[in-house]
């Protein structure tokens, strides 16, 4: 006797065989993007642990750090997630709508602004280095009372900024896997699934920076 | 009586039915395999691998501790106990349970034909061994001492050596915790069959529902960390560095926010398995469902705000301890309450003493003794002598060894029938966990006296008054290992050889016994079910 | 030891506090053990299944046991909690006239310094009758102070001080061993404690006095330049060091501390972290890297002979505990 499947309703081929219809497939998708992106707000959650414990404790040195924070730069960037972020909503808004052509568009807009901030990270990362502010070996800091606690807390920067742009690299990725599975007709307006949990994951990524951004670059900032 | 569905009758000689082992057959068949039945024998022979390589370290530790002067050089005593706790931690007592059983019985046991994402599941499989694979070469390439629990700042700035190899295996590892804990909270909260209501889940899901809530929250609290402290290693930047204005203190507060709530990840699966033997043999529904159910996800909740118990000694302000120490308390309630629901069971049962049953009986006896015990070290002032010592590590033995491998030396065989469609010898199976209890009780119960006595832990001497225990200890752990030795052996016989199982060898109750074959085709049921009735409905009452 | 000891010696006033709180949790946690294993042996023997038997009725629940059986062992839990707690406060607030004895661990010995000079490697010789405070520091990695005899430890954390007191009671000599693991030779971190009479105690002391710590940390006082600004400065450019250590301080933020022991190792290694309220930054130089633990703790002896009460005792307990009286058997210190 062999395990034969009851009648099925047609399944469409992204119906997996274990879902009964598409929309327990769907909630699924959907409960586990949210339950990931939990676990991504608990592994940002150590570092802005440290953050917080070391700016409680060494305050001048933060004040004296946050003179360094190149604002402009990183403000650009808050606009250009922001917009990112809008971008990606279309894309979904698209793929709802089952317009291929308008799914690409948008996707491709994310993918550049994404690629904007990483390159505006780059070169902020560059002015860093130049000005010796990465720890490490190479470390030097102006004020020479502030040196160890300076160290920490860029050591905190780069950690969070650092760790945040990786997930803009993965996110490019997956924008980048988006596009091309749209333009392969993939998507239809009975299933983008993978444009909507993406779409999740990105506004995550977008979060993340604006948290970051203010408690890095704009409290305490003197110029 | 018995409410198993008819099946067809299938005489154990005529050609097998097909099921999930001999659906296919050769290497790819397993490795891109995205049956979570086949996942889950994956992780059963990775795991035990990785249990009989910490045993290994085990065995080296207590050779040892058999001579006041140590037998092998400290370094290297430093490296096997280090090494012993990183591969049981994390390699063995996390995913055990809830990557085996877990992994197998709850489709089965929700009504669903596989879990909410296949691939994912296995893609957890492979970033386990990756995370291994680090682990081993790590101890290939000259092994780890910083302990464990990778202190800082020994471990960011004095250990020479493979910190960033281990912390990287565990890193990964990691991981396949967090993919398995997610994986189960969508499947169960979207897969379970019509008419199977939160209510009606066995206490199996429930126990592995509030694990994945804790896998899904804390690992990725120590996998930070642990990126923290290799970036520290590396760059010396000062975080953990006092000479560079760090806090050695912070490490350990992030360290044991994960870390504590782990140990639940460990026993709350093993609570799990108990609920459901003791169901099944004392053919009685579970007293206090309710209680027992909530009892679970209330020890996740309050394990999440007790971590500062490890540091009364550490230089932790002493109002913050008094909180943590509180809360310890606290969370002892709900685990007392499964004790006591599953001994109240027993109350007017029908009671048998099948292998399963007898480790649920050593569960019960041995995870109390640990759990009190547990209450000395919550207790600030006796914490302060005990902490660091022997106690503590007879303590987390009781619960982790006595408790959660009995339970899942307990759960192998009861569902032993179900995933190999074979039955197992009785007679040797009840021989080997009387020899496993009576091994672990001589093992370490004299480790608590050593620990009121003074003995502190990772020493690879100790002061001669403490030899006589430490001899004691070291026989009990070799009749141990013949204990966890004999199942090896006889379970994989049985798996060759053994008789054909039946569909319903236990009578019990439960989807995975009543309507699923035994052992289940790939896609778990021939019709899918439709639950109309409440758990553990042994003496068939109401619906 | 007879091999059926469970207890070490008891040889300070907290031994038998802690083991009377122990009995107590060992006789909670026997009866409970008994109940447990009692009632599953006597269910599984009176319920075994026999041939013939029906099925049991199912018993779901009971909200009234079940509320019991939280509510008593919460309760007794509780007492636990409150006189451990209470215990626990006792030994980690130190009272305020204390014999100070300083320790250093370093890989992997302790270096015991006492206010009068004496030194010791692996070594604590202490009086009965009278609180002895111990200050820890550690110079490299986190290090624990562990005497099983005086049911007492504390960790040894790099970058800080840690305290805690004792009263010895009973004359011997007791392990003293390394609780946290610090690398290859963590095992044989250990020592001796040597408790001894008072009589005795003087006797010893006298006969090993090289010059006090307050003494050798005059002359670091001298040798670093501190005496040109804290004493000789008629300019006012620094607070004097008179009757500083054990008194509040009122910072420039408006923040009052108490000068401790930590407190004037943070005004030498980081001087900038607090301002004294009238007073300015930038001042003082930073001689962090520059004077070792072993240098701290003999200045920091230094500035505390400058307020005498008594040579070489503290004039308040150290942290938020400042000024609350706490009971223990203070008794008047012993002039040396």
């Amino acid at each position: 006797m062999d395990a034969t499947l009851p009648a099925a309703p047609a399944h469409s081929a992204e119906l997996k065989h274990h879902f009964d219809d598409a929309a327990q497939q769907m909630e699924s998708s959907t409960l586990g993007m949210w339950v990931f992106l939990l676990t991504e707000i608990m592994f940002f959650g150590g570092m802005f642990g440290g953050y917080t414990v070391y700016r409680n404790m060494y305050p001048e040195a933060f004040a004296s750090t946050s003179h360094f924070m190149n604002v402009t730069i990183g403000a650009i960037n808050t606009g250009v997630l922001i917009c990112s972020s809008f971008t990606m909503v279309l894309a979904v808004r698209s793929a709802q709508l089952g317009q291929k052509k308008a799914i690409i568009a948008f996707l491709i807009l994310t993918l550049i602004l994404g690629c904007v901030f990483l390159g505006l990270k780059g070169v902020e990362y560059h002015e860093k280095w130049v000005e010796h502010h990465v720890p490490g070996p190479s470390f030097q800091y102006e004020d020479a009372q502030y040196v160890h606690q300076a160290q920490i807390l860029f050591f905190l920067y780069f950690a969070m900024t650092g760790m945040h742009a990786m997930h803009m690299i993965v996110g490019a990725g997956l924008l980048t896997t988006l596009i091309v599975m749209a333009a392969r007709n993939r998507f239809s307006a009975h299933w983008y699934t993978p444009v909507e949990m993406i779409g999740l994951y990105w506004h995550f990524v977008d979060i993340v920076w604006i948290f970051l951004f203010p408690l890095l670059y704009l409290i305490g900032h003197t110029s | 009586m018995s409410m198993t569905l008819p099946l067809p009758h299938v005489p154990p000689h005529v050609e097998e039915r097909t099921n999930y082992l001999n659906v296919d057959y050769g290497w790819k068949s397993w490795l891109f395999t995205t049956d979570h039945k086949r996942i889950a024998l994956l992780y059963l022979f990775s795991i035990t691998a990785f249990f009989f390589v910490g045993g290994a370290f085990a065995v080296g530790m207590r050779i040892n501790l058999l001579r006041p002067e140590g037998v092998f050089q400290h370094d290297t005593y430093n490296k096997l106990f280090t090494m012993h706790g990183i591969i049981m931690v994390f390699f063995f007592l996390v995913p055990s349970i809830p990557a085996t059983l877990g992994n197998f019985l709850i489709p089965i046991m929700i009504g669903a034909r596989d879990l909410a994402f296949p691939r994912i599941n296995l893609l957890s499989w492979y970033i386990y061994i990756a995370g291994g694979i680090f682990a081993l070469t790590a101890i290939v390439e000259g092994g780890v001492d910083t302990g464990w629990t990778f202190y800082a700042p020994f471990s960011s700035t004095y250990s020479n050596t493979h910190v960033i190899l281990a912390a990287i295996g565990v890193f990964v590892s990691g991981f396949s915790s967090i993919l398995t804990g997610l994986n189960f909270i969508v499947t169960i909260h979207k897969m379970r069959a019509p008419g199977m209501t939160w209510g009606r889940l066995p206490l199996f899901v429930w126990g592995h529902y509030a694990t994945s809530m804790i896998q899904v929250l804390g690992t990725p609290v120590i996998a930070i960390t642990l990126v923290l402290l290799g970036l520290e290693r590396v760059l010396h930047a000062g975080i953990f560095d006092p000479n560079l204005g760090g806090d050695p203190v912070l490490f350990q507060h992030l360290f044991w926010f994960y870390s504590h709530p782990a140990v639940y990840i460990m026993i709350l699966p093993g609570m799990a398995v108990i609920s459901e033997i003791i169901a099944c043999f004392s053919r009685k529904a579970i007293f206090g469902y309710t209680f027992v159910a909530f009892s679970s996800v209330a020890i996740a909740v309050l394990g999440f705000l007790v971590w500062g118990h490890h540091l009364f000694v550490a230089g932790q302000s002493m109002y913050a301890s008094m909180v943590f120490s509180f809360i310890s308390f606290l969370v002892a309630v709900p685990s007392a309450i499964k004790v006591f629901n599953w001994t109240a069971t027993m109350y007017r049962g029908s009671i048998s003493f099948e292998t399963p049953m007898l480790y649920a009986f050593g569960f019960i006896g041995l995870f109390t003794i640990g759990g009190l015990t547990g209450l000395f070290l919550a207790t600030m002032a006796i914490d302060v002598h005990l902490t660091d010592t022997y106690f503590v590590i007879a303590h987390f033995h009781y619960v982790m060894v006595g408790g959660m491998v009995m339970a899942y030396l307990g759960g192998v065989h009861f569902w032993f029938p179900k995933i190999t469609g074979r039955l197992y010898p009785e007679n040797w199976a009840r021989i080997a966990a009387a020899v496993v209890f009576i091994g672990f009780n001589l093992t370490f119960f004299p480790q608590f006296i050593l620990g009121y006595l003074g003995m502190p832990r990772r020493y690879a001497t100790y002061a001669s008054e403490f030899q006589v225990l430490n001899v004691m200890s070291t026989m009990g752990a070799s009749i141990l290992g013949i204990g966890y030795l004999l199942p090896m052996i006889y379970l994989a016989w049985a798996w060759r050889k053994g008789p054909i199982s039946p569909q319903n060898p236990w009578n019990a109750k439960g989807l995975e016994w009543e309507q699923s074959p035994t052992p289940p085709p790939t896609l778990n049921f021939v019709e899918p079910p439709i639950v109309t009735e409440p758990p553990y409905n042994y003496s068939g009452e109401e619906h | 030891m007879g091999v059926f000891d469970i207890f070490p010696p008891r040889a300070a006033t907290s031994s038998i506090q802690v083991d009377a709180l122990y009995v107590f949790l060992l006789a909670v946690a026997g009866v409970m053990t008994v109940l447990i294993f009692f009632f599953v042996v006597f269910f599984a023997f009176k319920y075994r299944r026999k041939e013939g038997d029906p099925m049991p009725r199912a018993i779901h629940g009971s909200v009234p046991l079940e509320i019991t059986w939280s509510v008593i062992p919460l309760m007794i839990m509780m007492v636990m909690f409150a006189w451990g707690t209470k215990l626990y406060f006792e030994y980690y607030t130190p009272p305020k006239d204390t014999f100070d004895v300083y320790v250093t661990g370093k890989q992997w010995m302790w270096k015991v310094q006492y206010p009068d000079g004496q030194r010791e490697i692996n070594e604590l010789h202490v009086p009965t009758g009278r609180p002895v405070k111990l200050i820890l520091a550690s110079e490299d990695v986190i290090h624990s102070f562990y005497i099983p005899a005086f049911r007492l430890k504390h960790d040894v954390v790099p970058g800080s001080y840690q305290t805690y007191w004792f009263e010895a009671t009973k004359p011997g000599r007791y392990h003293i061993f390394c609780a946290e693991y610090c690398g290859t030779n963590h095992s044989r971190m250990t020592g001796w404690v040597t408790v001894m009479d008072p009589a005795a105690y003087g006797n010893w002391l006298a006969g090993s006095a090289t010059g006090s710590m307050a003494e050798q940390g005059e002359k670091l006082f001298e040798q670093y330049g501190c005496v040109t600004c804290h004493v000789l400065d008629s300019q006012g450019r620094c607070p004097t060091l008179r009757y500083v250590f054990g008194h509040p301080v009122v910072l420039d933020d408006g923040r009052t501390v108490m000068a401790d022991e930590a407190y004037i190792r943070e005004s030498i290694l980081n001087p900038n972290a607090k301002i004294v309220k009238g007073y300015h930054r930038d001042i003082m130089p930073v001689f962090q890297g520059q004077i070792g633990e072993d240098g701290l703790l003999q200045l920091i002896a230094f500035i505390k002979s400058l307020s005498p009460k008594t040579p070489g005792t503290p004039a308040g307990a150290t942290g938020p505990e400042a000024g609350s009286s706490k009971q223990g058997t203070a008794k008047q210190p012993q002039k040396q």
